[in-house]
């Protein structure tokens, strides 16, 4: 187990750059997750801790020790493929051991220590077994079970969960949480769903176009979102969005909609009078149904039930946004509804879409 | 099922059979020529099969000619020949798949410049080449005029094998703890096998019935591969059908055996690259 430090490390490819200087520092024992969208340079970052990519400038330091011209070979890490990647002509049994093979340990030791990770993973009765008599979940059980027979300095996931389907995948989140807990092992764990960010991360490091956006743990990073990328990728329905100008009267900031609604703060934000700038609320902190003196009137566009709550399209002229609720008298709700968005609960970024 | 589907399938297994009957015949007509008696080969006239069978010919031509020596040279040829370029073809087809390095593209249009041009036009030069080498008349020389010939398309071949194998496997081999050539030894190759078969296939028997090179580089029976062997059934003022057909035959059985050995893998091999390709 180690620490591993990445420091201003760039990647392009030819002259197209995919990562501008990132620099991450992972504590030994740590369980960080590189989230984003596709292509914004999570997968690029893993690959090169692991040694399958070169490191364009900057440096990777495992164990304090800089690796950049170290084979993946001599990194000792252990990865495991979105594809699995096991070796479809070998047993399980082999697909665990061959790394302990290919550094000669002796037959005994490969034999316990083999036989400890399968049954920690419930492999046992599949040992015999090739890859292809193996359903996804096993599969997926075997390229961990590959990772950690031989104790490696860190674990790299790469979307290891992307091939299941969703209970299946539920499910193996809740092993890898598990068996991080009983390793301790530090872990990076590369992935698009922010679900398995928040759910399995000590810390979250959100990538967007090749740049880290946000540091920080799950938490911290839904309740305050640095920027209008990390606020809108985190979070299931997605935070909701106004446009408008923050105008000052008096002793109170005002939050002047797009389509002119007025939006009265009670208090400053930290923004410049008439300036332009973006009001978020996640839909859970819209309240439904709340008649008063700053409740804004909206119309009901869709109502999605999802069992544990609803989620409901509104429309507060032209601009669409969802509520989260748990009350069930709003399933069969239409027309018109009086909604409030209280003004703790709302998020401002500036111009650049940096949080105030 | 109506009368107008089995009027249509049987007009489409007829169909097959006459294509079938149509390739075959010239191997049916070999082995019967081989088995008819020499006093009855121009006298019966044209039948299916003669009224009298023997091995006559296939005794003679393995008692008394020397198509014993012709066989041994062919399968020395075309099993080198199999070998070596199986082997380069392997390694290239490899590095074509998994490495960019400078100057591929020009390799890869100069092997495909190789297979634009017929063989004929470099019968003169080969010849003008391995003359001063002493590799006339010599089954090295056989062996690596075919080897250069096959090992363009070879290495095409492979190289499409190699595209469907995921890389993701040999880097998870690498992290494991292998270097890229074990990786590629312990975990890749055992799963090309398939195209492995395929490529052996193609190029043994390309070897195997080459006439061209084989006629104009080796001169006398020692060094003949029986191609060029079969030619000598041919005299002057006859030619000796029966034994040559005799021979035709058991020319014929190698590359069979061969392909019933394969054949398994090349099935899956031929369509596997192509489609993951």
């Amino acid at each position: 187990m180690a620490s591993i430090d990445i420091a201003h490390v760039q990647k392009s490819y030819g002259i197209h750059p995919v990562l501008h200087g990132v620099d991450l520092e992972i504590k030994d024992g740590e369980f960080v997750v590189l989230v984003g969208p596709s292509g914004c340079g999570k997968s690029t970052l893993l690959r090169m801790i692991a040694g399958l990519e070169a490191v364009t400038e900057g440096e990777i330091r495992i164990a304090g020790k800089r690796v950049n011209d170290l084979a993946p070979k001599d990194r000792d890490i252990a990865m495991v493929f979105q594809s699995y990647a096991l070796y479809p002509h070998m047993s399980v049994e082999k697909n665990m051991s061959y790394s302990l093979r290919l550094r000669k340990t002796a037959k005994d030791k490969i034999a316990s220590v083999v036989a400890g990770a399968a049954s920690k993973l419930g492999l046992d009765p599949l040992m015999e077994r090739r890859p292809k008599a193996l359903s996804g979940g096993q599969r997926q059980r075997v390229a961990m079970g590959r990772a950690i027979v031989r104790q490696p300095k860190a674990f790299l996931f790469d979307e290891p969960l992307s091939n299941l389907d969703a209970r299946l995948r539920e499910q193996m989140r809740a092993e890898i949480k598990k068996l991080h807990q009983d390793l301790g092992a530090t872990s990076i764990y590369v992935t698009h769903d922010q679900i398995e960010a928040m759910t399995l991360a000590d810390r979250i490091v959100a990538m967007h176009g090749g740049i880290i956006q946000q540091v920080g743990s799950p938490l911290e990073l839904y309740d305050n979102p640095a920027n209008l990328f990390v606020a809108g990728f985190i979070g299931s329905p997605g935070m909701n969005f106004f446009d408008g100008r923050y105008m000052v009267s008096g002793e109170n900031g005002n939050f002047v909609l797009t389509g002119g609604v007025v939006l009265p703060l009670g208090s400053n934000a930290n923004l410049a009078d008439g300036s332009r700038a973006t009001l978020g609320i996640r839909p859970e902190h819209v309240v439904l149904g709340a008649e008063g003196p700053n409740a804004l009137k909206a119309t009901v566009d869709l109502v999605e039930p999802t069992g544990f709550g609803i989620i409901v399209h509104l429309k507060l002229g032209p601009v669409a946004f969802k509520a989260f609720t748990l009350d069930r008298r709003f399933l069969g709700m239409h027309g018109d509804v009086a909604v409030r968005l209280p003004v703790p609960n709302l998020h401002f970024f500036n111009e650049e879409g940096r949080k105030v | 099922m109506t009368g107008k589907r089995i009027l249509s399938t049987l007009a489409h297994r007829l169909a097959i059979l006459a294509y079938v009957a149509f390739a075959l015949f010239p191997l049916y007509w070999l082995l019967k020529v081989s088995v008819t008696p020499n006093n009855l080969l121009y006298s019966e006239g044209i039948r299916m099969w003669p009224s009298q069978t023997s091995f006559e010919h296939f005794e003679f031509v393995l008692r008394h000619s020397e198509f014993p020596t012709f066989f041994k040279n062919s399968l020395i040829v075309s099993g080198s020949t199999a070998v070596i370029v199986t082997v380069l073809a392997s390694l290239a087809g490899y590095a074509m798949s998994r490495f960019n390095f400078r100057g591929k593209y020009w390799i890869v249009t100069l092997m495909l410049l190789t297979q634009m041009f017929p063989l004929v036009m470099l019968v003169a030069p080969i010849f003008k080449m391995l003359s001063p080498l002493g590799l006339t008349n010599s089954l090295t020389g056989l062996v690596i005029v075919y080897t250069a010939f096959n090992v363009p398309f070879a290495t095409f071949l492979m190289q499409s094998f190699f595209d469907g194998i995921p890389k993701d496997l040999e880097e998870a081999a690498m992290i494991d703890g292998a270097t890229q050539f074990v990786a590629f030894r312990q975990i890749i190759l055992p799963l090309t096998l398939p195209g492995i078969a395929a490529t052996l296939g193609f190029v043994f028997t390309a070897a195997w019935s080459e006439l061209l090179f084989s006629l104009m580089l080796i001169s006398g029976n020692d060094a003949a591969t029986f191609p060029v062997g079969l030619l000598s059934f041919v005299s002057k003022f006859s030619v000796d059908f029966g034994q040559m057909m005799a021979a035709g035959v058991m020319a014929l059985i190698p590359a069979c055996l061969f392909f019933l050995l394969i054949q398994r893998y090349l099935v899956q091999g031929l369509t596997a690259g192509a489609v993951k390709g």
